[in-house]
This record gives structure tokens, C-alpha cells and sequence, in this order.
């Protein structure tokens, strides 16, 4: 198995007190690997999103922690760890949220620009990333003049943009259909990941299994089964 | 961080509608403010036009003076007085009051008489007709052309008129810097006649002007002023005066002040809601931003960015705006006051930087609260 980039250990993650209390993580545990595209998997409720916000240090856990090769990221300052999601992590999100009053270009851009590169710098580093995944010819039309799938690249092409090691899809394939979701998936699979990255995957999409290189099985908050993907067997 | 505030200017330019709304509503503000501290400038300015008009550097009158219009006569010999106090270069009285002219169709109207010392004419207005030795004529008057000036007949030269059973003659044609508060003409003569044609009290010195040697002798001249039981104003002081009346002892200051703030509650009202209705529209995109990498700093610079930026240039809008119909309606309606001071400007820039604050402060409050969670979760 290649280097590891993500160590959880008992990660517990509750919402609300007293009788409100809900527990939405029970005591996580999971390794991710460069090199490797890991699905988190199971029903509405499970628990997936909140473990996903935890490891990509966004929403910080009750108990347990988070390495992120090596660093654990739940004991950094508030605008450490907002440096640690700009450098470390790039994400796609459910809806994309694009900006629909910049162009495509700039919206690839923000996390270069937020990096604090120059404007022109970042404007031809986003048309790299652009042209990554095809979209350069659309670069200075707004993301609603794009149809969904491409959305869901400049998604990716924003993500990427800051060449972060970890990569997190949140439901990448909801709002599009089987034969898109297949290509963004096998777009992703051969383009995006390298062995310098991991990418993370929430998905209740079993249409996309395929790409897949381990699926971890959630169910009320527990992480019930990782089990190897079809990826590894073609 | 040029690059983020770049970002904050697309997003909140390029929303055309939210902008233009916030712009309208911020320029409504402005407009409304600076016209209404304009008018009142203009009033105050108006109040004082006498004293503006004469230019005498030191004014020397009864305490309870309070403007020009109501003047309590002195005594000749404060005059005598006053020209003895070490300092004076000279002292010269003054005559302002109200008269009634019968003019040749039989309307009477108003008019405030300026009576001139005799000997110097200390404080003539300019003339634009006829030559300021016309004034020591029989029945004298020189007439100012203001906005007031068609009140009389739009009068020419040798035009005639009646003044307390005296005739009167129009010698003279002057302009003057300020335009009299009342709307009433104005016209100069000398002071003896003036105080001869127009009835009065036992005293009849309204004023007396004096012209110190130095303006290191102004303090001195207003002490021994004081100790006769008089008061010794500079030009300054006696604007600031009549200024101070109208502001705080009349209504006209809290009811100007009152438009003002009205205007200004306006204002904030629009723009902070739209600019918050902006925010909440967006609020999805700053969680976004957040997560992506954004600090709350960067976040708080972003929305302080959009409220200033919306905040100037509906600032420079709004002023352009009350700047052109103030002069035209000055081309239009010669008697219309409003005046544009740098203060007035001052004012208004304060309440809009008041109203951008105001707005980022809701805009930062809900941003900062946002969780990128909320994103994820959707």
C-alpha cells in the first residue's frame, strides 16, 4: 500500500446536549492512501458528510483526531487549519457552488487567489487547470452558461487548482446522469489522481463503484466494512 | 489581497441588480442629506448676509443681539466711546431696519434700509449702476439686485417711490455676495437720512463697525467694549452668532436636522437591507469560500470592501446629483438658498461611512457565523 495521507483514530462526533443529543460519527477509525480513490458509502444519515467534514478539517470532532500526513490537524489554530484546507485539501462540493458572477476562469482561480498569487499569475494558472479538464474554450463564460457536467469539472479544475494532496467529492454524480457521472468519475480516475494524492469520495451512487479502489460502508455513525473495490479488479 | 478585493468587487458589481438597488438607495440618502444641510447652509448663510454684505471686521452691538434683523439701538456716545478705545482705527455706525416704500402703483412693500456712516460710507455695496456720490443726493437710495429685487418693480434709475411720507429715488443699482434671509429688497442710504425717513426709538445706532489698527488689538477693543456694557463681535464670531441662534433658538435647526436624519435612516434602511439580502443571497458562496481556505479576516475584508465601495459611489452619485439640480434650480429660482459647503459634504460622507458600517457589521455577523459544515450538509 502506498504512503499513508489520512490516519482517523475513534473520531466521535455528536450534535446538540442533554436529551438533544445525536450522535452522527460513533468512534471512526480509517487509514487513506496516496495513490488511492476511497469511497465512503452508505444511507441518508449515516454519517458520511460529517466524517468527511472532520478528516478535511472542516468541523472539528468531540473526541478522536485527524492525521493528515502526519499532522494532526485538530491541534492547529483556527487560521492553521484554514491553511491547511487551502494547501492541503481541494474540494468538490454537492452543488458545486460556483461563483456565478465571476467567469469560469476566475472561479478556478479563487484558491490560487486566495494563496495570494498575483491576478495574472492565477488567471493562467486556472487556464491550465481549465484545460485539464476541457474547459478552456469556456473559460470567460459564467458557470451558468455551462451545463451540469461541465459545472462539475470546473468544480474539479477549482479543486485542483492548488494542487492539494487530498481531494474530497461530496456526492460527485447526484445531480448528473449515469453516463456523465461515469465519465467525470473515469475523467477523474485517470487525470486528477496521482501518486502524490488521495481522493475521498462520498457516495450512495453505486453506478460509480467501479473507480473505486476501497469502499468503506458506514451505517449509523459506525464505519461497518472496507472492503476492496472493482477498481483493483480490472 | 488586491486579488480577493478584486473578487469582492466582480461579485458585487457584476450582481447588477443588487448593486443598482444599493446605489439607489444610497444616492437617495446622499441626495436627500446634502440637500437638506445644503438648505440650511444656505439659510444660515442668508441669516448673516448682512454682516457678509458690510464687511466690517468687528461688530459692536447689545449683548442681546441676536442677528442683524432685531437690533437694539445704542446711544451715540458708545460711538464716541468706542472711537476713544486704544486699538480703533476708526468706528463708524450703522442703521438697519425694517420700512415700508409705497411704490408708484400703490403697493407697499417691505424693504430692510441700510443707513451707511455719512462721512466714509464704510461698508457700500458694489455698484453695477449709477456712482456710490449719487447716495449723498435729495432722497437717495441705492438699490441692491437680488432676488428680491423685482419686489420693488424691477427699479431703474430715477425711479421713484415713497418711504414713510418722504419720496425716495433710486440713485444707484448694487450687487451684493449674500442675499437677505427674509425676502425683502434691500436698500442703502445714508445713515442720517435714514434715520431721519424712517421712524425710531430714542437711540438709533444699530451697529457700530470699527476697524482696529491690528488684529492683535481685537481682544483689547472687545475688553474695554465689554466693560461698557456692549459687545465687540469679530465678522466670524457674529456669523457664528446668528448661526447659533437659528440652529438652536428657532425651529429651524432641529426641523432641518430632523429631515437630515430621516434622510439618513432612509439610506441605512435601504442599503442595509439590500446589502444584507446581498449577503444572505451569497452566504452559501462565503461558506464556500471558508471552506475552501478563506480566513475570516479575508472574509471581513471582502464585505467591508463591498459596503465601502457601494457606500462612495453612491456617496459620489448621490452628490453629483444634489450638486446639479442645486444649481440649476439656482439658475431657475434666483431666491432658492441651498448652499454646498465642505461641511455639508462632511456631513453627509461621515453618515454614508456611518451607513457602510453599519451595513458590513450585519453582512460580517452573518458571514462570520457560517459554517463551511453547512455547505458539506447542503
Amino acid at each position: 500500500m502506498a504512503n499513508l495521507a489520512v490516519r482517523a483514530k475513534e473520531l466521535v462526533k455528536w450534535f446538540g446536549e442533554a436529551d438533544a443529543k445525536t450522535y452522527a460519527v460513533r468512534g471512526a477509525s480509517f487509514d487513506a492512501h496516496f495513490g488511492e480513490i476511497l469511497y465512503i458509502v452508505g444511507p441518508s444519515g449515516s454519517g458520511k458528510t460529517t466524517l468527511l467534514s472532520m478528516i478535511s478539517g472542516i468541523l472539528r470532532p468531540n473526541t478522536g483526531s485527524v492525521l493528515v500526513e502526519d499532522k494532526d490537524i485538530w491541534s492547529l489554530t483556527s487560521d492553521e487549519i484554514a491553511d491547511f484546507r487551502l494547501n492541503t485539501v481541494g474540494f468538490v462540493f454537492q452543488d458545486y457552488h460556483l461563483f456565478p458572477r465571476l467567469t469560469t476562469l476566475e472561479n478556478v482561480a479563487i484558491p490560487l487567489i486566495l494563496k495570494k498569487l498575483d491576478w495574472n499569475e492565477s488567471m493562467q494558472v486556472a487556464a491550465k487547470f481549465l484545460e485539464i479538464v476541457g474547459l478552456k474554450e469556456r473559460a470567460h463564460l459564467p458557470p451558468v452558461k455551462l451545463s451540469t457536467g461541465e459545472q462539475q469539472r470546473v468544480a474539479i479544475a477549482r479543486a485542483i487548482a492548488s494542487s492539494p494532496d487530498l481531494l474530497i467529492f461530496d456526492e460527485p454524480t447526484a445531480s448528473l446522469d449515469g453516463e456523465t457521472g461515469r465519465r467525470i468519475l473515469d475523467f477523474v480516475k485517470k487525470n486528477i489522481l496521482n501518486e502524490r494524492r488521495c481522493i475521498i469520495i462520498v457516495t450512495h451512487d453505486n453506478r460509480i463503484f467501479e473507480y473505486a479502489d476501497r469502499i468503506m460502508k458506514m451505517s449509523d455513525g459506525k464505519i461497518m466494512d472496507v472492503e476492496e473495490g472493482e477498481s483493483d479488479e480490472e | 489581497m488586491k486579488g480577493i478585493l478584486k473578487i469582492a468587487y466582480k461579485l458585487l458589481v457584476n450582481d447588477r441588480g443588487k448593486f443598482a438597488a444599493l446605489l439607489v438607495g444610497i444616492t437617495f440618502a446622499v441626495f436627500l442629506m446634502v440637500m437638506m444641510t445644503s438648505m440650511f447652509a444656505g439659510i444660515l448663510h442668508r441669516s448673516s448676509s448682512t454682516v457678509i454684505n458690510i464687511g466690517a471686521k468687528v461688530w459692536v452691538m447689545d449683548p442681546a443681539v441676536n442677528t442683524t434683523a432685531n437690533n437694539i439701538p445704542m446711544p451715540d456716545y458708545i460711538l464716541d466711546a468706542v472711537r476713544s478705545i486704544d486699538g480703533v482705527k476708526y468706528a463708524v455706525p450703522l442703521y438697519s431696519g425694517g420700512a415700508l416704500v409705497k411704490l408708484r402703483n400703490g403697493v407697499y412693500q417691505s424693504v430692510t434700509v441700510v443707513g451707511l456712516d455719512d462721512t466714509s460710507l464704510y461698508g457700500r455695496p458694489q455698484l453695477i449702476e449709477g456712482s456710490i456720490d449719487d447716495i449723498y443726493a435729495e432722497n437717495a437710495f441705492v438699490v441692491v439686485k437680488d432676488a428680491e429685487f423685482p419686489k420693488l418693480g424691477a427699479p431703474v434709475r430715477g425711479t421713484e417711490f415713497e418711504i414713510n411720507d418722504h419720496r425716495g429715488v433710486i440713485v444707484g443699482i448694487a450687487k451684493v455676495t449674500s442675499s437677505g434671509l427674509f425676502g425683502v429688497p434691500t436698500l442703502y442710504t445714508t445713515y442720517k437720512r435714514a434715520v431721519q425717513y424712517i421712524p425710531s426709538m430714542r437711540y438709533t445706532v444699530s451697529f457700530i463697525m470699527i476697524e482696529p489698527k491690528s488684529s492683535d488689538a481685537v481682544a483689547h477693543i472687545k475688553k474695554q467694549v465689554s466693560s461698557l456694557g456692549y459687545e465687540a463681535l469679530t465678522k466670524d464670531e457674529f456669523i457664528q452668532k446668528i448661526s447659533s441662534f437659528y440652529k438652536y433658538q428657532t425651529g429651524l435647526g432641529i426641523n432641518l436636522l430632523l429631515m437630515t436624519v430621516i434622510s439618513f435612516v432612509l439610506g441605512l434602511s435601504i442599503s442595509g437591507q439590500t446589502f444584507y439580502t446581498f449577503i444572505l443571497e451569497n452566504l452559501d458562496k462565503f461558506g464556500a469560500l471558508k471552506a475552501i481556505g478563506a480566513k475570516g479576516k479575508e472574509l471581513v475584508y471582502v464585505i467591508l470592501f463591498q459596503a465601502t465601495f457601494a457606500a462612495l459611489t453612491g456617496y459620489g452619485l448621490g452628490v453629483g446629483v444634489a450638486s446639479f439640480l442645486i444649481a440649476m434650480a439656482k439658475l431657475r429660482l434666483p431666491s432658492y438658498a441651498a448652499r454646498i459647503t465642505y461641511a455639508n459634504l462632511g456631513y453627509a460622507f461621515i453618515m454614508v461611512l456611518m451607513i457602510a458600517g453599519f451595513s458590513g457589521y450585519i453582512g460580517i455577523r452573518k458571514v462570520l457565523k457560517i459554517e463551511p459544515f453547512d455547505i458539506f450538509r447542503g
